[in-house]
């Protein structure tokens, strides 16, 4: 802090005060050094914002492994009649949690996935007409064929539900969630 | 001793620096929004991998900031 009436600048042109133009006498306010302080107090805020990135990469690093999933019980989920008469069948797996759905896209083709969208975790409801899964929250939706997002915001696909076939009866083997 | 450096001088480096730290940070924004959705789907191998580059980007953006008070300190 200077004491009054002393000039800690030291101007453009190196002179004193008093030599300075009549304008900068009587604005001794340097707007672009103004302006500079406040854009560096905005670099400190950005690399502030950057910190916490660094955080939050760390914290999601530190969660660790996903929880080991599995053996996946094998469950029975219709019979292969009942799933081709009513096309959709919703059941839970590999726990109670796990709302699930199991479709039947044609003649002897089945697949199921978990019915939480993988946007925000709303129930998917089955449009088979159009091909495809709806979530009703955000107009989200999922192709029957293969669970991948094809239009609003989710970005994953649904989880995998692996199914197998043995004497007409089909089981839920294995639950599958993926990234791509 | 630190260098002689024009008031204009000043703002195009300040520029500079300003646009790189900007960029990274939005590099960053980039980094946890793909490692969220990794993470969601149950792939976690990409979480170490990220985190070191991000860590990376916030080591660079403390050095220009360090940079950029130097610079501040410095004469017109």
């Amino acid at each position: 802090m200077s004491a009054p009436g002393e000039d800690p600048r030291v101007y453009p042109d190196r002179r004193p005060l008093p030599e300075q133009p009549h304008w900068r006498q009587d604005f001794p306010t340097d707007v672009p050094e103004d302006d500079h302080v406040a854009r560096r107090e905005f670099v400190k805020f950005l690399v502030l914002t950057s910190g916490a990135f660094a955080a939050g990469q760390c914290w999601l690093a530190l969660a660790g492994p996903a929880p080991a999933r599995g053996p996946f019980p094998r469950t029975r989920v219709a019979t292969a009649a009942e799933l081709e008469e009513r096309r959709a069948i919703e059941f839970r797996y590999p726990d109670e949690h796990e709302p699930c759905l199991a479709l039947c896209l044609g003649p002897g083709r089945y697949v199921a996935y978990g019915q939480k969208c993988s946007h925000l975790a709303c129930a998917v409801v089955p449009h088979l007409d159009r091909g495809e899964l709806h979530c009703p929250c955000h107009n989200g939706s999922f192709e029957a064929d293969n669970g991948r997002p094809v239009a609003g915001p989710p970005r994953r696909p649904l989880p995998l539900v692996h199914l197998e076939v043995t004497d007409g009866v089909v089981y839920a083997t294995g639950f599958e969630p993926r990234t791509i | 001793m630190r260098p002689i450096l024009t008031r204009r001088q000043k703002d195009t480096i300040f520029v500079g620096i300003f646009c790189v730290v900007a960029l990274l940070v939005v590099l960053q924004l980039w980094l946890l929004t793909a490692t969220m959705n990794a993470y969601l789907g149950g792939d976690r191998s990409v979480a170490w991998p990220a985190a070191a580059a991000s860590a990376g980007c916030l080591a660079v953006n403390l050095w220009l900031l360090r940079r950029l008070v130097y610079l501040q300190g410095a004469r017109d």
